[in-house]
């Protein structure tokens, strides 16, 4: 067997570097992808008509094609139909792709975060006088958000891992990094394998985030 | 004072209210019964606004509404006349026993929140409850979070305050507690409505009584009228099955070695 555990703690450094820009995808996606999901879910909840089709072709397209092609479409396939998108980066499209596929997840996530909320609640707000709008702010949504944090979480996990597809249209983070180490040497165990353990132990740091909050936002639920 | 005439509501095809009328005068307890399913429920609703009726006119306070017609501004001051106890409390979860009754006054009534403070511990302290101000509706038995609910329901200050089936859902050994809160309010002169299946407590609390089945006011009059001397056979026969149903057993005869338990 021939494994160098050496090599691979030796390049950890040139590794560790690129975690920025792969946060750096990952978190700016995310909050697009919240942005663009809640706004769907509102749409979905009330049902308006007209946006109410269009969303759900949004949804179905994004969630049903898989992340990889809608990224090779953005990225080369848009500029060729809208050519003032010549200049657009890969870093930049990217976070399209990641944060239009994580929206359609999270359309749904929310919705169903939001109709699991009691009625009698809205209700009871709307009763002691308070507007449709303040009910939704100050009683409906604290309390859907609190349904949604664990998926919301699985699809931000889900994003970190993600946003290693980036290396296919020239984006260097770190899995673009560990290949290059990988040719570079043709140790490619060693190092993708470091470039692993970091995806590990980002996913691990986060969680044990996300566990801490979720034990915050449940106290007022427990008996 | 409270004036319904021609309230009709339909869900789908069902006529749930068929041609409603009645006046509650201010300062009156008017306690609504009749079987399951005969609007009792809808027709409290529609005063507060949470279903919206097909036909008829609503005057609370000074608020009129013609239901054909209203327009969004009457319908928010119409339903600031009322305030609802709902069977299953329906407190805010996400805020503490005392959040629930000073977030609304707060957001919407434009109090202060030592104002609403204020207000919300006078209340809690009425309902007998203030120990519990902060904790979360969950830490709650359900007559406590009732009481709560009740205390919600007062510090809005509204003309009127309806009861749905308030004691519906708790377990026997809390309907006590919060049947007595409803009824030292109702001695303070506040005008309410309440939906109940508790027959002795209508009987004691109530200054009239209406009987409702199949969407129409079947009857209505004094405790002593309904109870005692009903004009109507469908009057008298729910309240046959409900007075056998408390189970008045010195009426019927029972061989004591027959009963096991």
């Amino acid at each position: 067997m021939n494994f160098d555990i050496g090599y691979m703690i030796e390049i950890l450094p040139q590794l560790l570097v690129y975690i920025p820009i792969t946060l750096y995808l990952a978190i700016v996606s995310m909050i697009i992808a919240v942005v663009i999901g809640g706004v769907l879910s509102l749409i979905l909840v009330n049902r308006t008509p007209v946006a109410v089709q269009l969303s759900k072709l949004y949804i179905s397209f994004f969630r049903g094609t898989p992340v990889l092609v809608q990224l090779l479409m953005i990225y080369f396939g848009l500029p060729q139909l809208f050519p003032w998108l010549n200049s657009i980066s890969a870093v930049n499209a990217a976070i399209i792709a990641f944060s239009f596929n994580t929206s359609a997840y999270l359309a749904e996530i929310f919705r169903a975060a939001l109709t699991s909320v009691d009625k009698g609640q809205t209700e009871a707000a709307i009763s002691t006088g308070l507007t449709y709008h303040q009910a939704v702010w100050g009683i409906v949504l604290p309390q859907a958000v609190r349904n949604a944090v664990p998926a919301t979480g699985n699809m931000f996990i889900g994003l970190i891992k993600n946003s290693s597809l980036a290396f296919t249209i020239g984006v260097t983070e770190l899995l673009a990094q560990g290949k290059l180490l990988a040719t570079a040497t043709l140790q490619f165990f060693e190092a993708y394998l470091a470039v692993g353990i970091i995806y590990w132990g980002m996913t691990i740091l986060y969680s044990w985030m996300q566990k801490w909050y979720e034990a915050k936002i449940n106290k007022p639920y427990e008996a | 004072m409270i004036k319904v005439s021609g309230l009709k509501k339909a869900f789908k095809n069902t006529e749930v209210l068929k041609d409603i009328n009645f006046e509650v005068k201010d300062g009156e307890t008017v306690v609504i019964i009749g079987p399951s399913g005969s609007g009792k429920s809808t027709l409290l609703r529609c005063l507060n606004y949470l279903e919206k009726p097909d036909a008829g006119l609503i005057d609370i306070g000074d608020v009129s509404a013609n239901t054909e017609r209203v327009k969004k501004p009457t319908i928010n001051k119409l339903r600031m006349q009322t305030s609802m106890v709902f069977q299953h409390y329906n407190l805010f979860k996400n805020k503490t026993v005392l959040g629930n009754i000073t977030y609304p006054l707060t957001a919407s009534k434009k109090f202060k929140k030592e104002e609403a403070v204020e207000i919300g511990e006078k209340l809690l302290g009425q309902v007998g409850i203030l120990d519990k101000s902060k904790q979360y509706p969950v830490a709650l038995s359900g007559g406590q979070q009732q009481r709560v609910g009740i205390a919600r329901a007062l510090a809005a200050d509204p003309h009127a305050i309806l009861f749905d089936e308030p004691t519906s859902s708790l377990d026997p050994e809390w309907v006590g507690e919060v049947l007595k809160v409803i009824s030292d309010i109702s001695k303070k002169e506040k005008t309410m409505i309440i939906v109940t299946h508790e027959m002795d407590f209508a009987k004691e609390i109530a200054d009239r009584v209406i009987f409702m089945a199949d969407g129409h006011i079947v009857e209505e009059g004094t405790p002593e009228e309904i109870f005692d001397n009903p004009e109507n056979e469908r009057t008298r026969k729910f309240l046959r099955k409900y007075t056998n149903h408390s189970g008045s057993i010195e009426e019927e005869t029972i061989e004591p070695e027959l009963v096991t338990v």
